[in-house]
């Protein structure tokens, strides 16, 4: 029983390096535009990092946003920003973060209840104080540099240091561009969607480590061919992993964003986007990154000499 | 690679056994679970509240409040040593965790320190000039934070969950925060009703010679404080009532022994009973028999809920609290009373609250995707690859038992982001797979036999896998150390993935391949 991979071509001659420049110079552009959203509109962030009340709601039937969001505005709470979530009898409300102490929030929290009254559904309640939100801005920051951190250093000491930098952009590239998503659609930025951009850099990086890998052996097969050309003939040589890998997991995250749930859908869609950019900075900005970081093969084996490169050659 | 010892395909089929095992309780409704004979596991996966439905709260104690009030007794027990000592003394005042003042000769300072010297164990007493500091010591305050933070846990214990049925969550976190989880809770405004109050009650003499117009006005007695009535308590014009009550406290709170919501034989609202232990009744027996006709205040966390005149002496140790009360207030009050007083105020920091229906939506939702999720990637993997698609599904529905049967033997939590890093690893799981088709593929094309090409498919692309996942583990490692809630929960599953992929990809997928080569020895791989 043949499946429909003995048809892919088995072996591809495509020049991804040719493109390096436009990518890497294309990708620069995108990720200074995500910067400067970033910078200037920024994010909406959600309760957890900002601090304020959420409350999503079932009504008995379809809720009238205006009507609701007139009554809401009366309780003087600040703006609220009334969204529908999923179908129409269901919405979510966000509060700002009251003037005064918690006590003040939790008494907004009644208040809300107080005007929306018992008929409709308290399917979520979210208050974040503005002390916790300070943390978990905090912590959701050493969480992503610790992360970016630790994989780099990983790669560094399984590979040559010039690999590990390339890692490291690439996947800040990622991450850049899912932030930038984020600020361009105005999706809330809350911490499921930090877990997101983090699993994101986890995809990439297990991805560039795979193109990497076939580099490294390429690097000890062919000790005369030229970087560029070995580096295409290894990208070319997991092409079809990439793309059959790259399918699944978009398949899996697709199931998920599309019959998960309201709750993780923006999760799932940050991820879908997060994982096409992953694997494309595999290709266009990893790989050609090696080039520029002045790898060294003047007939000798970079491979060769290095300790963690030898170690991993006598692995099972 | 190519062969297996006996010992090892015993080994991979015990594990996949007990996964199987351990898994299968998740599939089956909790109270059949409950039934099996013993022998059985019944462990199943634990739902984190987003699932479950609950209330999570995060609580702050007011540890500052504790000391303000040692602090302050232990200004008045100085400033009556000094007066039983009969020495002069100005600028007496707190500062910070202690209590300064200074002797008006310093003929006098010996005599000071002896005299303050008893008043509490736990304050150093310094001397600088004229001036004595006493100040508490950093052993006495960290022990006072630590025993208010674990007095204030098990009296949420009491509050939340009177009955014991609730299995909630109280521990403490960090140095004064005490985390608060109850699933299935139906009603977190009445939780947060009765956590918020510091439930601090006292019966007062309401002293009769000054009025509280007076008491505004500055004559108010050092004895004595002025207090509001609770907010239903108004005269006509609809201001709030006060009362000028005695500091000195006839009977406290921590004298009672039960209470109960009940209500009134007479008027038939709704009151509260009470009943005092033996010191307690005594007291207050002695104290009403020598105030007939005066009002005695009920005051709980400074406010005046009840003010009746005394008719009688009260001696049988018990009575009732009537106030303008309704019937949800005083089953309220009678579970704060019997639970005890709070060592301090508390705040809530952070609250989410699921509903169940939203709990149960997230479940179906989660689920429904995770099986679709496994059905397209085997349907996709078996059109790829036919037969090793075959293999690679089979590896993947291990690969998903082995984690239910990790996170339920754990003890792990599973969320609804934890759902999602479920369907993520069945996609990547196959990536493993991916990396030894394509392999081997390639080894055939370069002209290797089938035993030959699997052989270096597997051994060469073995390098390639560990890196790959070790880094990827590097992630989920740090997701989990470093993040909360939902981050948490997503990592939990996205390691626990990791790890068994890695596990079936180097034993299942190997041992299924091998075992079909021995049994077909085909002429080439169908790849």
């Amino acid at each position: 029983m043949k499946g429909l991979a003995s048809y892919i071509p088995a072996r591809t001659h495509i020049d991804f390096m040719r493109w390096r420049p436009f990518t890497i110079i294309g990708s620069g552009i995108v990720c200074a535009a995500a910067l400067v959203l970033y910078i200037v509109v920024g994010l909406n962030y959600g309760v957890d990092f900002r601090g304020g009340i959420m409350v999503e709601i079932r009504a008995p039937q379809a809720i009238e946003m205006s009507a609701m969001r007139s009554t809401l505005n009366r309780l003087n709470l600040g703006e609220a920003e009334i969204q529908q979530f999923g179908q129409p009898t269901d919405a979510i409300i966000r509060v700002e973060s009251q003037e005064g102490d918690e006590k003040a929030q939790l008494r907004a929290v009644q208040a809300i209840r107080g005007a929306l009254g018992n008929q409709v559904e308290y399917r979520r309640v979210e208050f974040v104080g503005p002390k916790v939100g300070a943390e978990l801005v905090e912590k959701g920051i050493i969480a992503t540099v610790l992360t970016i951190l630790g994989i780099a250093i990983y790669v560094w000491f399984r590979f040559e240091w010039q690999f590990g930098v390339a890692a490291v952009v690439s996947i800040l590239h990622d991450v850049m561009a899912v932030i930038g998503l984020f600020a361009v659609t105005g999706m809330v930025f809350d911490l499921t969607s930090l877990a997101a951009v983090l699993t994101v850099a986890g995809y990439s990086i297990n991805d560039t480590v795979v193109i990497f890998d076939r580099v490294r052996e390429n690097l000890r097969k062919y000790k005369q061919m030229g970087l560029i050309d070995l580096i295409n003939l290894s990208v070319n040589e997991t092409l079809s992993r990439t793309i059959l890998t790259t399918a699944t997991t978009l398949l899996a995250v697709s199931c998920l964003a599309l019959f998960g749930g309201p709750v993780i859908r923006g999760f799932s869609l940050a991820m879908l986007f997060g994982l096409i950019v992953g694997t494309y900075s595999t290709v266009y900005i990893a790989a050609p990154l090696v080039i520029y970081t002045g790898l060294k093969r003047s007939g000798r084996l970079v491979g060769e000499e290095s300790g963690p490169a030898r170690a991993a050659e006598r692995m099972p | 690679m190519i062969y297996f010892e006996r010992w090892k395909i015993i080994a991979i089929a015990a594990i996949c056994f007990l996964g199987l095992a351990y898994a299968t309780p998740n599939l089956i409704p909790r109270d059949t679970v409950q039934s099996l004979p013993a022998w059985i596991p019944h462990k199943q996966v634990n739902l984190g509240l987003d699932l479950q439905g609950g209330v999570h709260l995060l609580i702050e104690v007011d540890l500052n409040s504790v000391f303000r009030d040692r602090v302050n007794s232990i200004v008045d027990s100085v400033r009556s040593a000094l007066r039983r000592a009969n020495i002069g003394y100005v600028d007496l005042v707190q500062t910070g965790n202690g209590v300064s003042f200074t002797v008006r000769s310093a003929a006098d300072l010996e005599k000071a320190r002896e005299a303050v010297r008893q008043i509490d164990p736990d304050v150093e007493v310094r001397t600088a000039g004229n001036t004595i500091t006493l100040t508490l010591t950093d052993q006495a305050i960290r022990d006072r934070k630590r025993a208010a933070v674990e007095q204030s846990i098990e009296i949420l214990h009491r509050r939340i969950d009177p009955e014991g049925v609730k299995e909630p969550v109280i521990q403490r976190q960090g140095e004064d925060r005490i985390l608060v989880q109850v699933p299935g809770e139906k009603d977190p405004e009445q939780l947060k009703r009765v956590i918020g109050r510091t439930a601090k009650m006292t019966f007062r003499l309401v002293d009769e010679n000054v009025t509280p117009e007076e008491a505004r006005t500055g004559r108010l007695p050092p004895t004595d404080e002025l207090l509001p009535g609770e907010k239903k308590d108004r005269d006509s014009i609809g201001q709030l009532n006060l009362y000028v009550v005695q500091k000195r406290v006839m009977v406290s709170g921590d004298s009672l022994t039960d209470a109960k919501a009940t209500l009134d034989p007479n008027s038939g609202g709704p009151v509260v009973s009470f009943r005092f232990d033996s010191v307690g009744a005594r007291k207050f027996g002695q104290a009403t028999k020598e105030n007939v006709g005066k009002r005695f205040a009920i005051v709980l966390d400074n406010e005046v809920i009840s003010a009746p005149v005394i008719r009688e002496p009260i001696t049988g140790g018990s009575g009732i609290i009537s106030g303008r009360f309704t019937t949800q207030e005083v089953n309220d009050l009678a579970l704060l009373l019997r639970a005890g007083a709070l060592p301090a105020p508390l705040k809530v920091l952070e609250e989410r609250t699921v509903g169940p229906g939203l709990g149960q939506d997230s479940i179906e939702a989660g689920t429904t995707a995770s099986i679709l999720a496994l059905i397209v990637v085997a349907v996709f993997m078996i059109a790829m690859y036919g037969l090793f698609g075959l293999v690679a599904t089979i590896a993947v529905i291990v690969n998903l038992i082995l984690i239910l049967a990790l996170m339920s033997l754990l003890g792990a939590t599973l969320t609804l982001p934890g759902i999602a890093g479920i369907a993520l690893t069945i996609g990547m799981a196959v990536d493993a797979n991916v990396l030894i088709y394509e392999r081997m593929r390639e080894e055939q094309r370069n002209g290797r036999t089938p035993v030959s090409a699997i052989d270096a498919g597997f051994r060469r692309a073995y390098a390639t896998i560990v890196d790959a996942n070790l880094t990827h583990l590097i992630a989920g490692g740090l997701l989990y150390f470093f993040g909360t809630g939902p981050i948490r929960g997503f990592a939990v599953t996205l390691i626990v993935g990791i790890a068994t992929s890695l596990f079936t990809a180097v034993t299942v997928t190997r041992l299924i391949t091998v075992t079909w080569l021995r049994w077909t020895k085909p002429q080439r791989l169908p790849l």
